[in-house]
């Protein structure tokens, strides 16, 4: 005991040193980002890969008679992907930098850029960690979602081959804290049982982008999946267990009465009516649905559904990831991605067999180049973001007044014109923090700040509302959320124009009223005023000073927030 | 807070005009609510949820088996309903109780609180495809309140599973007021003057109007503009008065306690005569794993005197025979204690009290064992049973189906209403 009694209080004492000479630091180290490590992205190939995407899209504009959009512009780019990439806009420091850049290929560079940094596994490993996880808080102490979070972040920074993330989640053995991923498993568990449908219906929505949730209960109405074949995906989970010493897989037990081991196996109950009191237990031995051929024929039960699920044979595997992949970096999910039975809005998790096309589709072409190059998930974001879809712009000449809706929506069905889409919760808070500070917000920034957005963000995301699994939806947003927007604490701290903000900065250095409100627009909307704005907002910041001039700036700010252009994307 | 008229750039007159200009009659206040002036068996119907969040013992409730081995310190007294004894916590309910049914024998399938919170919210176990609405969900669905301007489904309080639209959307998720009476969060300007105000509304237009530009239908589609408009309609109107309670004489405000609920029971009265559809107020608390029997005793200072002056201020006011109060929360508590002298979930058997706008009072249905052996009620009572029940008498038809957003048809209710409860 005695060694133990002041090992406490030390360890506290050195962790608080640690911790004060960190925070400490200066916020701006020499390299301007923190860097992941892990495997560089191959670029071979790539650029015929995005040719092939181009001339898709092309030849489906021209059968259609469609004119695409323009190009969006540099400074519209730079936001879009930090808002896919970082779940957040570009401080006026980022901004300041890539206006100054004139080397060639700049949009690539600073997508590479983003991808290097850790704010794009932070950002992504929350995303993904919707569909591997959910949004709910889960059984107390079994489940450490934090936990899988920062395992997943990590990954995802060092690039780790997705093939091997998804077998990890899927067989991993162990605690949920030393082991991260089995939080896969764990965020199941319901009185103290895996719950083995729950495993079956996530692995396939989230790894084979099929609902096969229904067939739980019965056949799915639109597929070919049936309730045997869920059952028989359900019993790889069947002989998973949890005890003291975490996750493990168990094979055998001792039989209550006959006292004798006897093989766990996977049962089912048999209702006979509704409220059977009785049901009878149904055996159902391990089974997949297709391509059984390519089930490992050794290991675990769950490494043998991990094999299954991420053979490159199997082409839902890959096809999935490249439809979540593009619905988070437009927003959305798109018919051209997933046609019927859904219409305009369909669920990013619920896609067509490969087979059941005749020619090579989106996910074809994406999906074989991921597959080809080992996994790569930020080669995959490159391919995307380099794509003609992705870089054009959100308006168009035929979406004005009076314009024809149906024309507008061929355009969106079609790709021919980047969708409006609206920030997720986390995304608006990352925003209104950003346009805070000056400075980029991130790893390097001050403890303090970092703090006060971590406080912030999860107190604003509870207010906003969480849209939980199914985020990809076309939601309108909500009166809470622009009654927080107008008249939230949180928005006013930050427009409110002292020492510590943007605004109070930009009051106090901005020379001119047009270099003023040139900085207002860069740090909130990422562009520079038009002439109409400038026409409204330029008169009323002439001739002012002091506080009069710092009120028509938290004046303009507040314009911004509330504007549909800062709270969509574009 | 001094007067909710006062944010003058929300000034009714120009809010009224944009939505005049909108073609938004339906927006259009005026109607002067005239159904919410009506009283007794004529006026619309209202829901009033009391959510207690962590799960209620039935024992030191309504259900008490003083002197058996798993009653606890907790005695029974008689109640004006001379076949009901409740919990000795309750002194002020024994004076009301009478006008509501317990129903000693809710079972339940979830002992978990969030999937228990959901089950006893939704009638619906959870599912990994679809999030279900809320009862008060789908009141407001299917029962819209013409000319109402602030939100038709309102939580009050702050608990952790408030209820929610679910497939129905998230403007059918319950608007949510933590602090009632109190604190008007979020509804109030932030600066009083009025000509920044002013100032700021109208460089929203102009700042709008710039990405309106090649973007005009889609910008439409996302309903940016009509949702500020009704949050400034919301702002401005004088229904807000019902969230405020100082007027109130300070014998109804002591009568329901000085307690965030017992405001809560207050501001939800004052929303049911303002033609609210649905309220909720939640009461956390109540997860009494160690120390039961005391953590009964402080949850009870703020129960007995809300709920016992709800039901006698709405009956006092006519709105009883039109509002249903059902009081509730995700599962009961273990007959055993545990070792720390708590008692831990028990979704078999547990008690919860409804009545009010056509649900019978003055009944006790099931009854639980008193040495806590058998873990089946006698006379057990489904969840989805008490919400057809709620349903029925709220004029909601559950036998359509809709379809939600996958495509997938669903039932607001798979239960059948409990004829005994129905008058």
């Amino acid at each position: 005991m005695q060694p133990k009694l002041f090992i406490l209080p030390l360890s506290v004492a050195a962790a608080v040193v640690a911790l004060v000479t960190w925070a400490a630091q200066s916020p701006q180290m020499p390299t301007a980002l923190p860097v992941a490590s892990g495997r560089t992205p191959t670029t071979e190939g790539a650029d015929e890969t995005v040719a092939r995407l181009n001339r898709l899209f092309a030849s489906n504009w021209e059968a259609e008679g469609i004119r695409p959009a323009q190009a969006a512009d540099e400074l519209q780019m730079l936001r879009r992907l930090s808002l896919s990439l970082h779940g957040t806009i570009p401080s006026l420091e980022e901004v300041r930098q890539f206006e100054a850049d004139s080397d060639p290929d700049k949009l690539k560079r600073w997508t590479d850029r983003m991808l290097a940094d850790t704010r794009f596994g932070d950002y992504f490993a929350e995303r993904l960690a919707r569909c591997f996880v959910g949004v709910e808080a889960g059984a107390f102490i079994i489940y450490r979602r934090d936990r899988f979070v920062d395992w997943l972040s990590g990954e995802l920074n060092a690039n780790r081959p997705y093939d091997e993330l998804v077998r990890q989640m899927i067989s991993e053995e162990g605690l949920w804290t030393g082991k991260p991923a089995t939080n896969f498993v764990t965020a199941t568990i319901n009185e103290n049982e895996v719950d083995e449908n729950k495993l079956a219906a996530r692995c396939v929505r989230a790894f084979l982008g099929q609902r096969i949730d229904c067939a739980q209960c019965h056949d799915h109405p639109f597929d070919h999946w049936t309730q045997a074949q869920f059952e028989g995906l359900a019993a790889h989970f069947g002989q998973t267990k949890f005890s003291i010493v975490g996750v493990e897989n168990k094979q055998t037990r001792k039989n209550k009465e006959s006292k004798k081991k006897e093989t766990i196996e996977y049962e089912v109950d048999d209702y006979e009516t509704e409220n059977d009191e009785t049901p009878k237990k149904r055996v159902v031995p391990p089974a997949v649905p297709f391509g059984a051929e390519w089930l490992p024929k050794t290991g675990s039960r769950r490494e043998r559904l991990a094999g299954w699920i991420t053979h490159p044979k199997n082409r839902r595997f890959e096809r999935a990831m490249v439809c979540r992949v593009w619905g988070y970096l437009f927003g959305k999910s798109s018919s051209y991605l997933v046609d019927q039975p859904y219409g305009p809005d369909p669920p990013i998790d619920d896609l067509p067999d490969s087979g059941d096309l005749s020619e090579p589709d989106v996910l074809d072409i994406l999906g074989a180049d991921f597959r080809e190059h080992g996994y790569d998930l930020k080669r995959l974001i490159q391919v995307m973001t380099a794509s003609r879809p992705f870089l054009l712009a959100s308006t168009h000449s035929a979406d004005i007044d009076g314009g024809d809706p149906s024309r507008v929506e061929r355009l969106l069905k079609q790709g021919a014109v980047f969708p409006l889409t609206r920030l997720r919760p986390e995304q608006v808070i990352g925003a209104m923090i950003q346009t805070g500070s000056i400075k980029t917000i991130d790893q390097n920034s001050h403890l303090v700040v970092r703090f006060l957005r971590f406080v912030n963000e999860n107190n604003f995301v509870k207010e906003y509302g969480d849209l939980g699994e199914d985020e990809l939806q076309e939601h309108a947003g909500t009166l809470p959320q622009a009654l927080l927007r107008m008249n939230g604490e949180f928005g006013d701290n930050i427009l409110t124009a002292n020492p510590f903000t943007a605004s109070g900065r930009i009051v106090a250095s901005a020379g001119s009223d047009e270099a003023c409100l040139d900085a207002c627009f860069l740090v909130v909307l990422s562009r520079r005023p038009t002439f109409d704005e400038k026409e409204q907002l330029l008169p009323l910041l002439k001739n002012t000073t002091g506080d009069e001039r710092k009120h028509v700036v938290e004046d303009i700010y507040w314009s911004m927030f509330n504007s549909p252009e800062f709270s969509w994307n574009h | 807070m001094e007067s909710l008229n006062r944010s003058p750039i929300f000034s009714r007159r120009d809010v009224l005009q944009t939505f005049a200009g909108l073609g938004l009659s339906f927006a259009m206040p005026g109607l002067d609510l005239l159904a919410a002036n009506k009283r007794g068996k004529e006026r619309q119907k209202s829901f009033i949820l009391l959510w207690l969040a962590g799960g209620p013992s039935q024992l030191e409730t309504w259900d008490p088996h003083p002197g058996t081995k798993i009653g606890g310190p907790s005695k029974a007294i008689p109640t004006k309903d001379p076949k009901l004894k409740i919990s000795d916590l309750y002194p002020r309910m024994a004076e009301q109780i009478n006008e509501m049914t317990v129903i000693r024998s809710m079972v339940s399938k979830e002992g978990d609180h969030e999937r228990g919170a959901y089950f006893l919210k939704t009638g619906f176990r959870p599912e990994t495809t679809l999030v279900h609405p809320s009862v008060g969900a789908i009141l407001t669905h299917e029962l819209p309140v013409a000319g109402l301007e602030i939100p038709n489904h309102i939580s009050l309080g702050s608990g952790p599973s408030p209820a929610r639209g679910g497939y129905l959307g998230a403007k059918y998720d319950a608007f949510k007021v933590f602090d009632p009476g109190r604190n008007l969060q979020n509804l109030e300007s932030r600066t009083d003057d009025k000509k920044r105000q002013k100032r700021r509304l109208a460089n929203l237009d102009v700042i709008s109007n710039s990405f309106r530009r090649g973007r005009r239908l889609q910008v439409e589609r996302t309903l940016h503009q009509q949702t500020i408009d009704r949050a400034r309609l919301m702002m401005s109107s004088e229904q807000l008065d019902a969230l405020v309670i100082k007027d109130e004489p300070k014998k109804i405000r002591d009568a329901y306690g000085d307690s965030n609920f017992g405001r809560g029971c207050l501001v939800a009265r004052r929303l049911v005569e303002t033609g609210v559809r649905a309220i909720e107020v939640t009461l956390p608390g109540f997860d009494s794993h160690v120390n039961n029997y005391s953590s009964h005793v402080e949850s009870a200072k703020s129960l007995d005197p809300a709920f016992s002056a709800l039901i006698s201020d709405l009956k006092k006011r006519d709105l009883l025979d039109s509002t249903v109060v059902l009081c509730i929360g995700e599962f009961g508590r273990t007959p055993n204690v545990n070792p720390l002298g708590g008692r831990d979930h028990w979704p078999s058997g547990f008690s919860c009290v409804i009545g009010g706008g056509g649900i019978k009072g003055g009944l006790v249905i099931g009854e639980t064992d008193p040495i806590g052996k058998k873990i089946k009620p006698v006379d057990p009572i489904e969840v989805n049973q008490l919400h057809a029940t709620i349903f029925k008498t709220m004029g909601v038809d559950i036998t359509q189906e809709t379809i939600t957003p996958i495509g997938r048809p669903m039932k607001f209710c798979d239960g059948k209403p409990i004829p005994r409860l129905l008058v």
